[in-house]
């Protein structure tokens, strides 16, 4: 019981200590957020130098498969609604619908990994590897970025859930939900700009 | 905020709590003295000096390079090195000086003072604090441990595509240079996030931005610039590594890929770059030249602001690193004027310095000097700079001497002077002790000689078309005359060894201070920042009383008041009685963050990770495998320590140290 006297002092600690009234946590959350921008922002870069720079393999045009992307961007997208749930429940202390709405965006995240994998094996057997041509690494390069970032994102929302289940979370439940949210609408969020500029405008 | 409260003595019960632990098993380190409080703190005063000893290290090791590349170019036909040696040795040189000393030696300065300065107890992350530390020592490990596996990066500090790739750079070299920095990387990433939080979130009550001080507002800027100008470099990195090491053809020009792509991703990160490297010296003698003036700075918000307009700008000019690349007219001129335009808001930071210098009571103390040699130094290394901006004249200074000259004027005379007037300044606040000013005389004159000495005959060996980076010159090719190679080159390798010493100076400074040296007072320069307001050197919680802040400059507004007769400063107090005041209305309950193992355990296996591009899956298993622990470690730990974990309070109840677990 101890353990739970302090963390509210905790807390309460944080807004007393502010100056922006934003948390330390959530700030940090953002600034990391920003420079990620310029991480993808780098990558999509690369990407729209070279996706017409085909010396080998298929073209961009010959091997994208827009229906079946379309469908895993809409699984996606979704995550983020299920993932605003996880936060309202959180805050409302609820800590059963948290669980499982949190569950059902890491499930969605996974069904979109699984896609990405589908596609990669795809795309591969039809001779587009990594080191094909500079479109076929450009390409890989950025959805594998984005992928990467998903993935963490499931392993952060699998161990808030198996964290909170077990009643170990250090710190403000309802915010480290909400960090966790932030962190996954932004990958959400890429990849309606990757989707759009790798997928849609064709090169 | 991972600050923490020490349990207050009803819920002190030793026997029944069990020690904090994570994963269930490991117990929190609470040593208090020796090696085990050093490798696990989290105080920013002891990750501070941490970061301090291990940039000084990196600069002795930098600038023992630098003095084998001197002694190369010497004498004509120099055989000291050879041109592969040579090509390790000015890109080791540069990518040391600049990742590893400069970077390091400003976050040491940041560290240590910015919670200070604004009235803190600690960052705002201070397990992500000491990450940051050890992931810059294992980036710089991984960096110069290259030369003794297979030969260090050879490719200069800017690494050019398609000359690092696999063909033009076989041996591992540059596969280290491209590990370590994205490690290092990481480190300074990590490290700008805390330190933009500390300063948003936890300045003192009634320290608004416009009363911050000086130093503060430059190493935020900094901050800001890292955060969004690291990514960058890191997608270039990335991409450089997937060519070296995994087959792909980013900048395979055969191919079809595009060799500036390499120089954007650089310089959109390397412009920047260059403004965190100088923007700390600026903070810093924005501190001392008032100080040691006796006068307020002049014109407080054009500095904070044209700092901030310099990180603003310094985002548009990186392509006149390029202008010889053959970027077209429009982008040549339009990055040209962005490249004058950014001189503006320099120079009014130097008119605001000199302005504060004109009418004060100056005292040419050692610190002071540094200050008013980087205001000279880098004028003239900004002036050659404006040269550059001009995009014919670039073409033609491109790649040559000039070059070299101009950046050490601005990054030796500007940032490394800044630095030393930060150590002579600062010393006693960290140490409690004074440097000697006899020596930090000689050290300050053989400095600014040398300095002078050696990168002086640079401009004109540049304009007389020296190339940058050659590793020989012969007689032949030297001109006529007395005034040739030969006799600018001599001059500027003598110039170093005078630079050399004067640096010696410094380090037996350092050794005689720490054996004889005398306690220093409070307040020994009369100062005007909070960071005096606390003992020197600082307790652990930094202030026993959090200051409430009315003024800029709070601590001097404290001692002085003004007279409304005379309007004149009166003396109302001592900064001593100031201390002494704050030390009997100590809080008694203070709040400190606990250490930690992960920070150190997390860095390692991070660096391990890395390593595995070069040495195998296996590898970077492992590595993979420790950071996912060393990350459920950190989540489970208790921010705050336990009950168990501090001493029994022996009666008092206030007691504010971790105790020793026996």
């Amino acid at each position: 019981m101890a353990e739970t006297a302090t963390h509210t002092d905790h807390a309460a600690d944080h807004g007393h200590h502010s100056s922006t009234g934003l948390s330390n946590n959530k700030l940090a959350m953002w600034l990391f957020l920003g420079s990620e921008c310029l991480l993808f922002g780098g990558l999509i870069s690369t990407y729209m130098l070279y996706r017409g720079r085909v010396q080998n393999g298929p073209h961009p045009s010959q091997i994208y498969d827009i229906p079946f992307t379309s469908v895993s961007s809409f699984v996606l997208l979704m995550s983020s609604l299920t993932m605003v749930l996880a936060v309202t429940s959180a805050q409302r202390d609820d800590d059963a619908r948290t669980n499982l709405w949190l569950t059902i965006t890491a499930l969605l995240g996974a069904t979109f990994i699984g896609g990405q994998v589908y596609e990669f094996t795809t795309f591969y057997r039809e001779g587009l590897g990594f080191t094909t041509s500079l479109f076929s690494s450009s390409f890989y390069s950025l959805t594998g970025f984005h992928g990467v970032h998903v993935s963490v994102g499931v392993i952060m929302l699998l161990s808030t859930m198996g964290i909170i289940k077990r009643n170990k979370i250090t710190g403000n439940k309802a915010e480290v939900v909400e960090l966790v949210g932030l962190y996954w609408h932004f990958v959400d969020i890429v990849w309606i700009i990757i989707f759009t500029l790798i997928y849609l405008i064709p090169s | 905020m991972a600050i923490i409260e020490r349990p207050s003595s009803e819920v002190a019960t030793p026997a029944v709590v069990a020690p904090s632990q994570a994963l269930g098993a490991i117990r929190r380190p609470v040593a208090s003295k020796g090696w085990r409080s050093w490798l696990f703190t989290v105080d920013h005063k002891k990750i501070g000096i941490m970061y301090g000893v291990v940039a000084m290290v990196f600069f002795i090791v930098g600038g023992v390079e630098a003095l084998l590349i001197r002694l190369q170019l010497a004498l004509p036909d120099g055989r000291i090195l050879s041109a592969d040696q040579y090509n390790q040795m000015f890109t080791m040189h540069a990518t040391t000086m600049i990742f590893l000393f400069a970077m390091p030696m400003a976050g040491a300065f940041a560290n240590y003072f910015l919670p200070l300065q604004i009235g803190a107890r600690d960052v705002a992350f201070p397990r992500l604090n000491a990450l940051s530390l050890w992931l810059l020592v294992g980036g710089g490990l991984i960096l110069n441990a290259s030369w003794f596996l297979g030969g260090a990066a050879d490719g200069g500090w800017f690494m050019y595509a398609p000359n690092s790739g696999p063909v033009f750079s076989p041996s591992n070299g540059v596969d280290f240079w491209v590990l370590g920095l994205q490690i290092a990387g990481i480190a300074s990433l990590i490290g700008s996030i805390n330190l933009i939080v500390t300063v948003l979130n936890m300045r003192a009550p009634g320290m608004t931005l416009m009363k911050m001080p000086v130093f503060t507002w430059m190493i935020l800027v900094v901050q800001f610039l890292l955060v969004f100008s690291l990514p960058v470099i890191t997608v270039a990195l990335v991409l450089l590594m997937f060519q070296r090491s995994y087959g792909a053809t980013f900048f395979d020009v055969s191919q079809g890929a595009d060799p500036l792509l390499w120089q954007h991703l650089f310089w959109i990160f390397g412009h920047p770059e260059v403004y965190v490297l100088i923007l700390p010296g600026f903070g810093i003698i924005s501190e001392v030249l008032p100080t040691f003036s006796r006068k307020p700075l002049f014109g407080y918000p054009f500095v904070v602001f044209s700092g901030a307009s310099i990180g603003l700008v310094g985002f548009g000019v990186w392509a006149h690193h390029m202008f010889a690349a053959g970027l077209g007219p429009v982008s040549v001129a339009v990055f040209s004027i962005s490249t004058m335009a950014i001189a503006i808001p320099t120079g009014v930071k130097i008119f605001n310095w000199l302005l504060t210098m004109w009418g004060g009571k100056i005292w040419y103390t050692t610190a002071m000097k540094f200050a008013i040699g980087l205001v000279v130094l880098f004028t003239i290394g900004g002036l050659s700079g404006v040269t550059h901006s001009v995009a014919p004249s670039d073409t033609q200074q491109t790649d040559t001497y000039y070059i070299v000259a101009h950046f050490h004027y601005v990054l030796f005379g500007g940032m490394v002077f800044g630095l030393f007037s930060g150590f002579y300044y600062w010393w006693p606040k960290v140490f409690g002790k004074l440097l000697n000013e006899k020596l930090g005389s000689w050290n300050f004159w053989f400095m600014v000689i040398g300095m002078n000495l050696t990168f002086g005959p640079m401009h004109i060996l540049g304009l007389q078309g020296q190339p940058r980076r050659m590793y020989v010159w012969t007689e032949a090719r030297a001109g006529e005359g007395l005034f040739n190679f030969g006799f600018w080159n001599m001059v500027s390798s003598i110039g170093s060894f005078v630079l050399a010493v004067g640096i010696l100076f410094f380090l037996i400074n350092v050794v005689i201070t720490a054996r004889n040296g005398k306690q220093a007072p409070a307040d020994p320069w009369d100062a005007r920042t909070l960071e005096w307001l606390a003992t020197s050197p600082p307790k652990e919680h930094n202030f026993d009383r959090i200051p409430v802040v009315h003024h800029l400059d709070e601590f001097f507004h404290r001692k002085y008041e003004e007279d409304p007769n005379t309007h004149t400063m009166r003396q109302i107090a001592t900064g001593e009685e100031l201390i002494r005041a704050e030390e009997a209305a100590a809080d008694s309950d203070i709040h400190l963050p606990g250490p930690s193992y992960w920070p150190l355990v997390l860095a390692i296996g991070i660096g391990v990770l890395g390593l595995g591009v070069v040495y195998g899956t296996p590898v970077m298993v492992v590595g993979a495998a420790v950071v996912l622990l060393a990350s459920f470690g950190w989540v489970l730990e208790p921010s705050v320590p336990e009950a168990i974990d501090y001493a029994s309070p022996d009666g008092d109840g206030h007691s504010k140290e971790i105790a020793t677990h026996g």
